[in-house]
């Protein structure tokens, strides 16, 4: 009787175990009924990065909806976007002919907002340079390399230029970042669009990669001697100098949302696709740039359930209505008037199985 | 035997049994199957998804140094020698310290308190995740590699082959180590005996007996070190620089095979681009098996002979 | 002469003993280094808010980490739930089956595994869940570090089972004890502390990779409990961070990477602990 006992003792143990496996496996699943709401992820340009956080943030804090956005850079989210992995892509280079025409359904392009590409540099006591387009040029080409050259001597008088090297950082993902600056360097450099070209990810004559623009600004800030480029907004929220570049018309600008917006004033195609590099504005900065958010036409892909589909569409409107108050303060440009209309147009133009989403 | 097992009559719970023992070998043996189909399937997948590039580039993507996603023209050289430069820099850095340690353990401090402290700390070494090494090392090694090159007078980018090579050879340390210890702890011990009978030194027991006796032992680690190195990310891509031109000095930025695949995977639009950095995947898969292979037959071989 | 020479040997022994001395503790070094570099500037991060908050938009103070430590958790579980059983059961049968084909191979199998790198394994995942299933989300990370437990847990399991002695098993055999009831309840029970060694170490070593979830957990802003939307995690957090030049993220980092080591050590330090305390003694 007594050996029956023992036999019997050993089983409740392995009750118990079950137990706790069994919870460990169910836990999350029966968070997923409870958690019933929408959620969208996005995925794409780290340009408007501190822009879409601090947005998507309050969209969550007002609306109890979660758009999570990751920032792998603008060709990641055309990637993503194109593998039906997200539900919306952030790039601030706009698809080519091309690409479109090789997706499997009509992409749409929503400009969000303009932002400012700077050249951003770390020299001791942080000077403000002024800079030409061929300067640029020649610095990325690698054939200006000493901060003392007298080419940038002589278009900043009165500063005192170190006799160090010029370390040029580049970015080391494929970048929206960089397309609005290559394509800039390519149309005032004949030698650049020539040996480079202009893209989201170019074959870098010279310097160092870093990714993100979160990546380029972390390495400029703590390495004496560098230069890159960047988005204005993370110069500034880092006390980061800005170079004055000079624009069409033989001004120097300085960077900031006012003199992008004054470069955005020219007239938009209808699918906003448009660079506003080198721009004819008088006063306007010329690396400037939109950056939009990438959808599908046709929402009834997958079997994407209808509320996702209007939950997007709404959020869409949200950024570029509403949520235009949030761009001014983090230094980036309000959409203008004209490119707002036009978004309106092609977020109303989003249809679900054939039926336009928004009335 | 029957009030022990079951109030069942005997036969019943003895076909069940027999039914029950099929199965559990059956599951035994499925599972030791799975792990073989899944290593095939994951050779296969590798092999499948890199062929529009293996197409498209056959054999000069292995010399080319252009890595061109405009013109959609790919070659890995700049990632090959990057991988390599690393790799063998960081075992050569490592190779003194691993095989102190391995001495120390394995031949001078068997027991003891030292050589438990050394072993804890070797591991720990080993435990420490690469992504904290690669924090440490932007902050703490490239300024310090940057003042190096400032004082030596070329451009301080500071991040570069050389701190890439050195957070490695941290990293790299405790597997070398490892495996040399065991491999010095097999010399049997007639021969060291007979060397200290015959008048010996400590060291000279050491340095002409166990290291040529245990040297391809010693190789054997080298080697399986050097398979981890290969395949090492993260710390790597904090402080390489990412830059994809072909390295000409130590000091210079680069980039290895396994960093280009982190940082311009998720983005790598157009089928070439893609499936060139999935190429590259495969061919670390292949280069850290057949170092794997060849590492694991001379240890077999060591201790066949011991 | 003689003395002369002999001298030079002793000189060269203790000269030796020196070096290897020294470079041995050298060694030690860049582990004291890198831990009390995180130590202290994480330490001044660490407090309560920072373990249960969200992180906070870029730029702003305050925030914390609560959702990676959620999502490090989601994705062990992940991993563990298939590659515990499988391996052990691989153990298992590798340790009972010394020759033969599908031995031979497996083992094979399990070294290949283990020397592959994990941004390879990243790749499968991405390339067999991630586009599969359309989404990032924790299962395909869960999965990607499953896959990295496997050998680990099969070679443990395999090793501590051949210690036992034979003759434990022969003799729950003889006693009519049914094979599959000796593995499960004789040698099982009597391997466990090996095995879950096995488990811990393996455990710690995923928990830190960061290359696998680069392209499957994807990362997310917010708190998430379920496994097939992206999640957050503690080595994601870091390696996003460190690299940003905003001090509020990089405080944040330092603060995970306290919280990232001081796990890895715990579980490995646990892990030793077991195998010390429930080692096979026969």
């Amino acid at each position: 009787m007594k050996e029956q006992r023992k036999i019997h003792q050993d089983r409740p143990m392995g009750k118990h175990l079950v137990a706790i496996f069994l919870s460990f496996i169910l836990m999350p699943w029966s968070a997923l009924a409870v958690a019933k709401q929408v959620e969208l992820v996005g995925a794409g340009a780290t340009f408007p990065y501190p822009l879409y956080s601090k947005m998507f943030y309050s969209y969550w804090k007002t609306t109890g909806i979660k758009v999570n956005y990751q920032p792998i850079g603008s060709g990641g989210g055309i990637r993503q976007l194109i593998n039906l992995t997200v539900d919306f892509g952030g790039s601030d280079a706009f698809m080519s002919d091309e690409a479109l025409a090789k997706a499997q359904a009509k992409i749409l392009h929503i400009p969000i907002c303009l932002g400012a590409v700077v050249l951003t540099y770390n020299l001791p006591g942080n000077p403000e340079i002024k800079c030409t387009p061929n300067v640029v040029a020649d610095i990325f080409l690698g054939k200006i390399r000493r901060w003392n050259d007298k080419r940038i001597e002589e278009i900043n008088p009165g500063i005192k230029f170190p006799k160090i090297d010029i370390m040029v950082i580049h970015r080391s993902d494929g970048s929206g970042t960089t397309f609005v600056f290559t394509d800039y360097l390519a149309k005032v450099s004949k030698e650049w669009h020539g040996k480079v070209g202009s893209g989201k990810a170019v074959n870098w004559p010279v310097g160092l990669g870093a990714k993100g623009n979160t990546g380029v600004t972390g390495l400029i800030k703590h390495l004496p001697g560098t230069v890159g480029y960047t988005e204005l907004g993370y110069a500034l929220l880092n006390r980061m100098p800005a170079a004055l570049l000079m624009n069409k018309h033989g001004k120097f600008i300085t960077p900031s949302t006012a003199s992008v917006t004054r470069a955005a004033a020219v007239p938009l195609p209808s699918d906003t696709r448009l660079t506003i590099t080198n721009a004819d504005a008088p006063d306007g900065y010329p690396l400037g740039g939109f950056t939009w958010v990438l959808v599908y036409r046709e929402q009834a892909y997958k079997k994407r359930p209808m509320e996702k589909a209007t939950e997007l569409v709404k959020l869409l409107w949200w950024m570029t209505h509403e949520a235009q108050r949030y761009t001014e303060p983090l230094h980036y440009g309000q959409l203008p008037e004209q490119a707002r209309e036009k978004a309106e147009k092609i977020i109303k133009s989003i249809i679900y199985d054939g039926e336009p989403i928004l009335q | 035997m029957a009030n022990l097992f079951s109030s069942k009559p005997k036969v019943l719970s003895r076909t069940r049994g027999l039914w029950a023992e099929a199965a559990f070998q059956k599951i035994l043996s499925i599972s030791a199957l799975a792990i073989l189909v899944l290593l095939t399937a994951i050779f296969l997948s590798l092999l499948i998804h890199s062929s529009p590039s293996l197409k498209a580039f056959g054999f000069t993507f292995f010399f080319s140094k252009t890595w061109d996603p405009v013109s959609s023209r790919f070659g890995a050289l700049v990632f090959f020698v990057g991988t390599l430069l690393t790799s063998f820099l960081a075992l050569l850095i490592c190779l003194p310290f691993s095989l102190a340690i391995s001495i120390f353990i394995g031949e001078y401090f068997r027991e003891g308190i030292l050589s438990s402290i050394l072993k804890q700390v070797t591991e720990l070494l080993a435990g420490i995740p690469s992504v904290i090494y690669g924090f440490w090392g932007l902050f703490v090694l490239v300024p310090i590699v940057r003042n190096l090159e400032i004082k030596l007078g070329i451009l301080p980018y500071g991040v570069g082959i050389l701190a890439a090579s050195l957070i490695l050879s941290v990293m790299v340390i405790p597997y070398a180590a490892s495996i040399s210890r065991e491999v010095i702890a097999l010399v049997p011990s007639d021969i060291k005996e007979a060397g200290y009978s015959l008048g010996a030194t400590r060291q000279e027991v050491v340095t002409k007996i166990i290291l040529p006796y245990a040297g391809s032992g010693i190789m054997a680690g080298t080697l399986l070190a050097l398979g981890r190195a290969l395949g090492e990310t993260m710390a790597v891509t904090m402080v390489i620089g990412n830059s994809n031109i072909l390295p000409h000095s130590i000091f210079s930025p680069g980039n290895t095979m396994a960093s280009v695949i982190a940082n311009e995977f998720t983005e790598a639009t157009g089928r070439l681009y893609l499936s060139s950095l999935i190429e590259i995947g495969l061919l670390l898969f292949l280069v850290a098996l057949a170092i794997n292979f060849i590492g694991r037959y001379i240890i077999k071989k060591v201790s066949i002979r011991a | 002469m003689n003395r002369e020479k002999t001298r030079m040997r002793v000189i060269k022994d203790w000269v030796f003993v020196a070096v290897v001395a020294t470079l041995s503790f050298l060694a030690i070094v860049p582990l004291v280094l890198v831990l009390s570099y995180i130590v202290k500037n994480g330490l001044s991060s660490l407090s309560w808010e920072f373990l249960v908050e969200l992180p906070r938009p870029v730029g702003e103070k305050g925030g914390g980490i609560a959702n990676a430590i959620v999502g490090s958790f989601l994705l062990v579980i992940i991993a563990s739930l298939p590659a515990i059983p499988l391996g052990i059961s691989a153990g298992i049968y590798l340790s009972e089956r010394e020759g033969g084909r599908l031995s031979f191979l497996a083992r094979l199998a399990v070294e290949v595994l283990h020397g592959t790198p994990s941004i390879v394994i990243g790749i499968i995942a991405y390339l067999w869940l991630v586009i599969r299933m359309g989404r990032f989300s924790a299962l395909s990370g869960g999965i990607a570090l499953g896959i990295m437990m496997l050998p680990v847990i099969v070679r443990t399991t395999e090793e501590t089972l051949k210690l036992i002695p034979d003759s434990l098993k022969e003799a729950s055999l003889a006693l009519g004890v049914p094979y599959h009831r000796t593995i499960l309840k004789v040698i099982l029970p009597a391997g466990l502390g090996g095995i879950m060694t096995g488990v811990l170490i393996s455990v710690a070593r995923i928990a830190g990779e960061t290359a696998p979830l680069l392209f499957t957990a994807f990362g997310n802003p917010f708190m998430t409990w379920n496994i097939i939307k992206p999640v957050n995690a503690l080595p994601l957090v870091i390696y996003n961070y460190a690299t940003s030049p905003y001090p509020e993220w990089q405080a944040i980092a330092w603060g995970a990477s306290c919280v990232l080591v001081g796990l890895v050590l715990a579980l490995n330090l646990t892990a030793r602990i077991i195998a010390r305390r429930w080692q096979v003694k026969f």
